[in-house]
């Protein structure tokens, strides 16, 4: 049996695996982030916090309504996705005439009110929300214990992520938004209801965020901060990626992931700042990102 | 691109054309603002002055950035907390006199200023602004991780204020005041001259109108990053004072909500404007102050003040008096 | 510019007070904690709550003293802590501050508290070196510290048979710190240190550092870190089948606020060290039954416990001098034995080290707890002498050798 730089192959298949989980995340955040901008043109610095609420409201279904995790999987993204309509309604779209910059200002300020209201209501050091019955345990993989729980945040995202491409790329309603991104005015021009669609996709892509939110609920601890450090992670991921497409989004998302899982292993150390050094990386060499249109 | 302040044509960036009354009038305020420093440590908390002052200062810096360069930074704590750490370890570990520890955390954040703003004026807009935020992030886990240099989570502490050029005490409040009032007055002073200086006015073109600057000969990208360095820099001047001040340089300096408290400040104030930044740091250090007692309602406090101005005020306060008088400030 | 907002008048002027007392000493406790972050739970409001408890046991305005308790949040931040002590001192009049956790907000108190020649009683701060290298004349530590965690979590876990460790450090000064000297306990116990991962701080997601941890087969993984880090790595552990795997999971900095906020099903099986736990006997139930009842039904920490401790202790000394000269009182509260049914009898030592014996506790099953916040069962007790770290080791400049 051969070691990788003092690794065993064995240890090293496991964290390409769980650096696949955390990719997982960083894959649907960014994925939405992209979705919003492509639309509205604004970088929403509230997904960290509607990441958060997502766990939030699950937590709430269980502990205020007694809804399980299943029904809440579906239920906080719905939730959640109505209160950013709300949000889009009566403020972004108070701001779409002027700089887009207003909207990364508006945005983050709505972070910071969220934020703030779920820490003077359930204070930060987090609240328990077990892993559902049905995913407990896991299997024992003969290299490592993949707890179940992991490996269903993996196939729920990875799916969640390619029905969205999908939706996007090969559906009538993906190439009225296509359009629309393209130019809304002559897309207005042929009838289609361009306001109610960039509602429409905010609402979505703020659902993503809540989606994600529940998958971490019972892995991560809920809390009113796990958003806010993230987000800045999933930013230098959109810089990376460049969010000039949908598929370059999730490879993005899970292939750092990946290169943030093995950093663990071989230098823990950097492990925090891995993402951002190839931010600087890619900025020197292709500056508007992987999949980036040049602008 | 990012002219954000298209919407007050009379108040923020309207300074080009910049007669003769409008002049008088910016010396009026300065001078105003002089004496208000003379009288403010006899009648006001100096250590609470001091730190309006500084924050002022920082807010002067990244609105020179801003307004000028038409480029918003979400990462300026990176420049503000390294030169705090910078003057503080030189203060305190180097035995270095404050006036030089000053210096050494200026030239340090203008250096790190040369180094990020190389980087990041690669893109524009929204781009620009995620991309600063990542490489303040990455300042900040470096502090965290160098216990050596900036004592973790700890922080630098008990940093001597020491003697200035070895002949003034500075342990007494007041007289550090009035050592603090001058560099605040100084570094306001230096921003207002580079505005109004033939540099600033090709600036201002590139900001308005980049394509055309550049085909009338302008090397934009320098400029970009001429304005991003002194900017970076001026905001070090701040926070290495700071660090004097306090006698702590610490991770709340290089955080990213310090980042977004001085955008904060220069939205409350009047983005683009001379002399907003300033009401702006006033509004926001005072509001923290009084409040500090709400705890975590300060951070709702904050949130409702950014999204009102985005909404509803975004010239800030200078802003619409400027409009309201006409004259741009 | 005062931070009167959350002022809270306790004792009231005693004017009817006996005619005997000349002349009325009033006196004003400043108690800055973490009301809104991670240790709110822990410290927070539940410490003024204990403030006042030891106000009204004392009877203060009985013997003459008007005691005042205000309180403030330092959100953790050293910058914020040094500018309301500042503030405390310099404006309004206070003469003693109180609990502070966090140490690095702790460690810039305690020179502020020097500078200005005031009193600092705290009960918050995990830093060893208060009584160490930054020891200082004007400061008690009363509750705890990491020397005493580490050598009640790893001395005692060796003694059970947990003798080897690996740890999970969380990669800052204070991670570096705990894991040092835990190691350094577990080494003299006899047992030996197979590994240490660094994780970032602050960090989510401990899987990956987890399974190298589980991959070194040590006995004991040592928590090397605090507050929200701690609550996700135990949360991953018991996901990863770590504990069921038959390696324990030793908490070196977790209270029994963290417990109730993990639940037992997540926390059971934790060993961790502390010197205050509301069941212990007869005379902590009934004071945490009064504390729980002003305070929302919350049992009282460790720290809230040390804050009513420290703050008695202190007017004890004042009442006696009739005088709040730092240096006396300093000088009266050193002198005097302590006596409270919290911790039972103590000195405060020269270095101004509190000594009270610790206890290593493990967490129940979730069968075993029979009532809310039943949550402990007692392993071991260590005597104050062999809990805390000795003078002849010690850094501070205070103690004469």
């Amino acid at each position: 049996m051969f070691e990788l730089l003092g690794i065993p192959p064995q240890a090293l298949f496991g964290q390409v695996l769980l650096g696949l989980i955390n990719g997982s995340f960083y894959a649907i955040l960014s994925l939405g982030l992209a979705v919003i901008f492509g639309l509205l043109n604004i970088i929403n610095f509230t997904h960290g916090a509607q990441y958060m609420m997502g766990a939030f409201v699950a937590w709430m279904c269980l502990n205020y309504l007694g809804i399980n995790y299943w029904a809440a999987l579906l239920l906080a993204p719905i939730i959640v996705g109505a209160t950013g309509i709300a949000i889009e309604r009566l403020l972004i779209k108070r701001i779409a005439h002027v700089d887009h910059l207003y909207g990364l200002l508006l945005t983050f300020g709505l972070a910071l009110i969220i934020q703030g209201l779920f820490r003077n209501g359930y204070g930060s050091s987090g609240l328990a929300y077990q892993i559902p019955p049905e995913l407990r345990g896991g299997q024992n993989l003969g290299f490592m214990f993949l707890p179940n729980y992991r490996a269903w945040v993996v196939v729920a995202s990875l799916a969640v992520c390619l029905a969205t491409w999908f939706l996007i790329e090969k559906t009538r309603l993906g190439a009225y938004l296509r359009a629309a991104t393209e130019n809304p005015t002559l897309t207005q021009a042929f009838g289609i209801n361009v306001p109610l669609m960039v509602t429409l996709t905010y609402g979505f892509g703020v659902a993503l965020a809540a989606f994600a939110g529940v998958l971490a609920a019972p892995i991560y601890s809920v809390n009113p901060n796990m958003g806010a450090d993230l987000i800045i992670v999933v930013f230098a991921v959109v810089v990376i990626g460049g969010m000039g497409s949908i598929l370059g989004s999730i490879i993005t998302g899970f292939g750092l992931g990946l290169i943030e899982g093995l950093t663990k292993v071989f230098y823990p150390e950097a492990s925090a700042t891995v993402i951002f050094i190839i931010m600087v990386l890619v900025l020197l060499v292709k500056p508007q990102g992987l999949f980036g249109r040049a602008t | 691109m990012a002219d954000l302040s298209v919407e007050a044509p009379a108040g923020g960036l309207a300074l080009e054309e910049t007669n003769r009354s409008t002049e008088r009038l910016h010396k009026a305020i300065m001078i105003g603002i002089a004496l208000s420093l003379l009288v403010a440590p006899f009648v006001l908390y100096p250590v609470f002055v001091m730190k309006v002052l500084c924050f002022a200062l920082f807010a002067l810096a990244f609105n020179l950035l801003l307004g000028y360069g038409g480029l918003l930074s979400f990462g300026h704590a990176a420049y503000f907390g390294m030169a705090s750490y910078v003057s503080a370890y030189a203060a305190k570990i180097w035995g270095l006199d404050p006036a030089l520890a000053i210096v050494a955390g200026t030239l340090v954040a203008a250096l790190l200023g040369l180094v990020f703003g190389a980087l990041a004026i690669r893109r524009q807009g929204i781009y620009f602004a995620m991309i600063t935020l990542a490489l303040s992030q990455m300042v900040f886990f470096f502090s965290l991780q160098t216990p050596q240099f900036t004592g973790g989570e700890d922080g630098i502490q008990a940093v001597p204020r020491g003697k200035l050029l070895g002949l003034i005490d500075l342990a007494d409040d007041r007289t550090l005041y009035f050592v603090v009032a001058a560099i605040f007055m100084g570094g306001l002073l230096l921003i207002y001259r580079i505005i109004h200086s033939p540099f600033g006015q090709v600036c201002k073109a590139i900001r308005d109108n980049e394509p055309r600057a550049i085909s009338l000969g302008y090397r934009a990208n320098q400029y970009k990053l001429a304005v991003f360095v002194l900017s970076a820099g001026l905001a070090g001047l701040a926070g290495a004072t700071k660090a004097i001040v306090f006698q702590l340089a610490s991770l709340t300096d290089v955080h990213w909500s310090m980042s977004g408290e001085v955008v904060l400040m220069t939205l409350v104030g009047g983005l683009g404007t001379v002399f907003g930044p300033i009401v702006g740091a006033l509004v926001i250090v005072s509001m923290q102050n009084y409040l500090a007692g709400l705890g975590s309602w300060v951070l709702v406090v904050q949130g409702v003040i950014f999204v009102v101005c985005v909404l509803l005020f975004r010239e800030g306060i200078v802003g619409v008096i400027a409009k309201r008088i006409g004259k741009g400030l | 510019m005062t931070f009167k907002t959350l002022l809270a008048t306790t004792a009231f002027a005693a004017l009817l007070a006996s005619p005997a007392v000349a002349q009325q000493l009033s006196i004003k406790i400043g108690v800055m904690n973490d009301r809104s972050g991670l240790y709110a739970d822990l410290t927070g409001e539940g410490s003024a709550v204990a403030a006042r408890l030891a106000v009204e046991d004392f009877k203060a305005a009985e013997k003459g003293l008007k005691v005042e308790v205000v309180s403030a949040d330092h959100q953790n931040k050293p910058d914020v802590g040094s500018n309301i002590a500042r503030q405390w001192y310099d404006q309004d009049g206070v003469d003693v501050i109180a609990d502070v956790p966090t140490s690095s907000v702790a460690l810039a108190i305690n020179q502020i508290t020097k500078d200005k020649n005031k009193v600092f009683l705290n009960s918050g701060a995990a830093t060893s070196d208060l009584t160490g290298k930054a020891c200082s004349p004007n400061t008690v530590h009363w509750t705890y510290d990491t020397y005493a965690l580490a050598n009640g979590t790893g001395g005692a876990m060796v003694k059970a048979g947990g003798d080897s460790w690996y740890f999970l450090t969380a990669d800052y000064a204070f991670g570096h710190a705990l894991e040092r000297d835990t190691s350094a306990v577990v080494v003299k116990n006899g047992g030996k240190v197979l590994g240490a991962v660094r994780t970032p701080f602050p960090g989510t997601d401990f899987s990956s550092f987890l399974l190298q941890a589980q991959a070194s087969k040590a006995k004991v993984i040592g928590l090397a870190n605090a507050g929200g880090d701690t609550i996700n790595s135990i949360k991953q552990a018991g996901e990863f089948g770590i504990t069921q795997g038959g390696q324990k999971l030793a908490g070196l900095l977790v209270f029994v606020t963290d417990v109730h906020a993990l639940g037992l099903q997540t926390a059971q099986g934790l060993v961790l060290t502390e010197s205050f736990y509301w069941d212990r006997d007869e005379g902590t139930r009934a004071w945490s039954q009064r504390f729980a009842k002003a305070h929302n039904g919350n049992m009282p920490s460790m720290v809230q416990a040390g804050v009513y401790g420290a703050v008695l202790h202190y007017l004890k000394a004042v009442a006696e001098l009739k005088s709040k000269d730092p240096a006396a009182v300093m000088a009266k509260m050193k002198e005097l034995p302590t006596d409270d049914p919290l911790f039972g009898k103590g000195t405060i030592r020269a270095d101004g080290r509190k000594m009270h014996p610790m206890y290593l506790y493990e967490v129940k099953k979730p069968a075993e707890s029979k009532a809310k916040w039943d949550y402990y069962k007692q392993v071991a007790v260590l005597p104050a002498e062999q809990a805390f770290r000795p003078l002849s080791e010690s850094e501070c400049p205070l103690v004469k050798k």
